[in-house]
């Protein structure tokens, strides 16, 4: 009896493994890749966990970003790269003027908000324009205004808007360098109030910000809009009937998302020391979006635990995939090569997840119905 | 105060049409406080044209309006949109689930009329970042469910509940609403067990004594005897009958929801072809298709016979031809001349000679911006190699424009389709052209056998009559079985030897299509679900 009861209990649990295995794969996979590439790469553990602290200062703001349009039902952000060139514009100018420090940083923030706003409500519009198809056109859509970033930056900047510092400019006289460098506002935000504690640099300052942030996201989940964000987001009809404006309720959620990505870009450029002026946008969305994923998140579905997991996940595998890459083939490359391949395979496998899931949710009622039948024959 | 004379709703004269097809012909109904009003008629009869126009629905302001008059508390209304209908005190609860999946119970009571605080932020930014006031919101949910007498969990998701708690989730939001004076529930009872319907009728006469009136839309007759005060029969658009509950029974209310006066319709050559061999034996057949859900249906088809299937609709009598066509999941064995027909492939059915003519006209049947030539011959062409010329031993097939043209052209004259030509695009004709289009495309497959779903589906009397003879003329020319399912139990009479009646998901009965409208009327609402 006793005998029999425990090995029920067994296989419940045997059970609850699987189903635990079958609904974090993508995490448990990376956490795997992890433990293998760690003592293969030879790095110390303080260099490691040195790494990885000062990249979770740097991506969890624009991570954290994403959290918006997926309470919304929209999906994976792929036009946060919008706020990203927008932060960027802010941070071209106030390098202009050489504002520089605590303050510049501040100033930058600010003089990005009303161009995320613009980019924000653009994107919210043509995205209300195509519902369903959200993830694909936001997509796009950050091609279309990275064009238009360029035609600004590169042919703008000089003749229209007028740029004053030589070290900006291109030698032809107008337009922005390749790279810009933010060499005297480096690290500001981080080394105020840093702490070191056995040979790792803590960001405190970089931190509380992230803090505050996350603690705005789970306040702003109690307000009636994040409420309404999460009914639009679950059913678009329900929620129109209700009374709830469907439309302007999505509109607000991407402003939110591309205005906070805006300001998450100048706390990710501020570490980094400077602008790749033509690419440190470009890769943003795809990466912070990986990240995302890689924390067990899905297209309907991310918590700020999420985040964090796939930051630190993502990025140990970052750090270690190039060395342990070398170390294994004798080409730094193949690392190279490994981690951008992964986060495209990671994206690739979400989506089909996610489609694969709704499908199953589907079939699940037919069988329920063939089940019923059998049943009602034995009787 | 309410002067105890004036009914809280009355409808005077009320008329709709929609493009021309009058739907609604001089409604007068009236409604006093707390009273209760079943409302029955069979799908078509106009109660949900009614129920939208009494609710303030965009479709009809959309469609042109109506005529005559809503007056609540003796005064006239005119609703815009349906949130006018719910100031007015007016709350529906709909055949579809109108809830937020992954929120809570108490979340999908207040949904957009949460109580809030007010805040630093919210004192800048607007009111829209107020945040929620759960206390608040989880006393009023409970009073709300407490005033409905069924007790639900406040704090389970919805996505957990078994179906009926969905439903009485969607009563309670409209219970939690203050100024609720009448209640609309439209087949509430369709999706509840026994207990639980029970329980539901039990929190009706519940309302009814706290002042609150309700219209109940249902076809199980018995409920609507056991609660309601009053009984209105609808059919074909008029009120047939309005009467005392007291004064009425089961029989009485089926008999005036299908009466027509017998003699008009009627087929008039019912073959009997008992002795005829079976074509198509249908075993323990499931289907899950949504909201026409089929549960364990046997049914025999013999060779040459046209055979209707009616029913209610949501009973599943469309499930039925859908799924053994493969375009929704379903189980069990199906027989087509002896051999097996694998469920879940359209394309072993087509192969087997069988042919569909859906009724989604618009989705499965047509290319819509195709040319009538395209639309007629694309099937035969696909399927079977027809209307197309192998070149060089097969390896090239080519289309032979001309036969299609030809067919389409044969087919234009027999179904006497208007248009400009066979080149026309489907999307150009009219509804009931489009539908002999459907029909010539299915003819031109030449079949054995053939499903015909809702043939006549809005066209109009004329077209009708058409498709009807086609259909009939057809069976009796080339002696290919027929499967009609169509809504319209007169329409079955016409033209069909059988009929067989679909209730609850299941085959309630059979019948030679010789038998009268109020036996029919009877199997419909026998196993309602």
């Amino acid at each position: 009896m006793n005998n029999k009861n425990t090995n029920k209990e067994s296989v419940s649990f045997g059970k609850k493994v699987l189903s635990f295995v079958q609904n974090n794969s993508v995490p448990l996979m990376f956490v795997l890749i992890c433990i293998i590439c760690i003592p293969i790469s030879g790095f110390s553990v303080s260099y490691l966990v040195n790494e990885i602290v000062t990249r979770m200062g740097r991506n969890i703001f624009l991570i954290l970003c994403l959290l918006f349009p997926i309470m919304a039902g929209m999906g994976l952000n792929f036009g946060m790269t919008l706020g990203a060139m927008a932060g960027e514009i802010a941070l071209i100018f106030v390098a202009d003027w050489q504002v520089w420090g605590i303050p510049g940083v501040v100033l930058a923030m600010i003089l990005s908000i009303p161009f995320s706003v613009l980019l924000g409500m653009l994107c919210g519009k043509l995205l209300n324009m195509s519902k369903g198809r959200e993830m694909i056109t936001s997509y796009i859509i950050s091609f279309f205004i990275n064009g238009v970033y360029q035609l600004i930056v590169l042919y703008m900047m000089g003749p229209v808007i007028p740029i004053k510092h030589f070290s900006l400019k291109l030698p032809r006289g107008y337009g922005i360098r390749n790279t810009v460098s933010l060499l005297n506002m480096r690290q500001c935000v981080d080394n105020l109030l840093a702490v070191n504690i056995g040979g790792v640099k803590i960001p405190v300052l970089t931190f509380i910000i992230i803090a505050l942030f996350c603690l705005f996201i789970v306040w702003f989940r109690k307000t009636k809009l994040g409420q309404d964000m999460r009914a639009v987001g679950q059913d678009m009809e329900v929620a129109r009937d209700a009374g709830i404006k469907v439309e302007r309720t999505r509109i607000i959620s991407i402003v939110m998302s591309t205005v906070f990505s805006g300001i998450g870009m100048i706390i990710y450029l501020q570490n980094m020391g400077n602008i790749a002026t033509y690419s440190s946008h470009s890769q943003i969305g795809m990466f912070c979006i990986a990240a995302l994923l890689v924390g067990g998140a899905s297209v309907d579905r991310a918590s700020i635990g999420n985040v964090f997991l796939g930051v630190i996940l993502f990025h140990t595998m970052f750090i270690v995939a190039p060395s342990a890459g070398a170390k294994i083939t004798g080409d730094s490359m193949i690392g190279e090569y490994f981690r951008v391949f992964v986060s495209y395979a990671v994206i690739t496998v979400a989506l089909i997840m996610y489609e694969t899931k709704k499908r199953k949710q589907k079939s699940r009622l037919g069988q329920q119905l063939a089940r019923e039948q059998l049943e009602e024959e034995k009787k | 105060m309410i002067n105890a004379n004036i009914p809280l709703l009355e409808l005077r004269n009320i008329k709709k049409d929609f493009f021309g097809n009058q739907v609604l012909t001089d409604i007068n109904l009236s409604l006093n406080e707390g009273e209760g009003l079943g409302l029955c008629g069979e799908n078509g009869a106009g109660k949900s044209t009614l129920m939208k126009i009494l609710f303030g629905m965009d479709v009809i302001r959309e469609t042109g309006g109506y005529g005559g008059d809503v007056l609540i508390n003796g005064e006239k209304v005119n609703f815009a949109t349906p949130f006018d209908a719910l100031a007015a005190g007016i709350g529906m609860v709909h055949q579809e689930f109108s809830l937020i999946p992954g929120f809570t119970a108490t979340e999908n009571i207040l949904l957009n009329r949460e109580p809030k605080k007010t805040n630093v932020i919210s004192q800048v930014f607007g009111e829209r970042l107020n945040t929620l006031d759960y206390n608040e919101m989880n006393g009023r949910a409970v009073a709300a469910i407490e005033k409905m007498g069924f007790s639900i969990d406040p704090n389970m998701v919805i996505n957990d509940m078994p179906v009926g708690h969905k439903q009485f989730t969607e009563i309670a939001r409209e219970l939690s609403k203050d100024k609720l004076k009448l209640l609309i529930l439209d087949e509430p009872t369709a999706v509840l067990t026994e207990k639980e319907a029970e329980a539901l009728l039990e929190s009706i006469r519940g309302m009814a004594a706290k002042g609150i009136s309700v219209i109940f839309i249902t076809h199980r007759l018995h409920e609507i005897l056991s609660v309601c005060d009053k009984v209105v029969v609808m059919r074909d658009g008029y009120v047939v009958k309005d009467v005392p509950a007291c004064e009425t029974n089961v029989t009485e209310i089926a008999k005036w929801m299908v009466g027509r006066s017998v003699s008009t319709a009627a087929n008039t050559d019912i073959r009997e072809l008992s002795d005829a061999k079976t074509v198509m034996s249908i075993k323990k057949l499931w289907v899950d298709m949504p909201g026409e859900i089929v549960r364990n249906v046997d049914l025999d088809i013999m060779e040459g016979e046209i055979l209707g299937i009616g029913g209610l609709a949501g009973q599943g009598k469309l499930g039925i031809p859908n799924g053994v066509m493969g375009l929704y999941e379903a189980g069990g064995s199906v027989e087509f001349e002896g051999r097996p027909i694998p469920l879940n492939s359209p394309r072993s059915c087509l192969d087997a000679n069988i042919a569909f003519v859906s009724e989604d006209r618009r989705g499965v049947g047509l290319l819509l911006d195709e040319t009538l030539e395209w639309n007629v011959a694309f099937p035969a062409m696909q399927v079977q190699d027809k209307f197309l010329r192998k070149l060089l031993g097969g390896l090239i097939k080519w289309r032979d424009e001309k036969a299609i043209g030809e067919v389409t052209n044969k087919y234009i004259n027999e179904l006497m389709i208007k248009c400009t030509g066979s080149k026309q695009k489907a999307r150009e004709l009219s509804g009931g052209n489009q539908q002999k289009i459907c029909l010539a495309k299915a003819f031109a497959l030449q079949p054995k056998f053939l499903f015909v779903s809702e043939p006549t589906r809005g066209i109009d009397v004329g077209a009708k009559a058409l498709v009807l003879d086609a259909l009939k003329k057809f069976n009796r020319e080339y002696g290919v079985t027929v499967v009609m399912i169509s809504s319209e139990l007169e329409e079955l009479r016409q033209v069909c030897d059988r009929i067989a009646i679909v209730s609850g998901g299941r085959i309630a009965g059979i019948l030679p299509a010789s038998e009268s409208s109020e036996e029919f009327g009877m199997l419909m609402v026998s196993q309602v679900k």
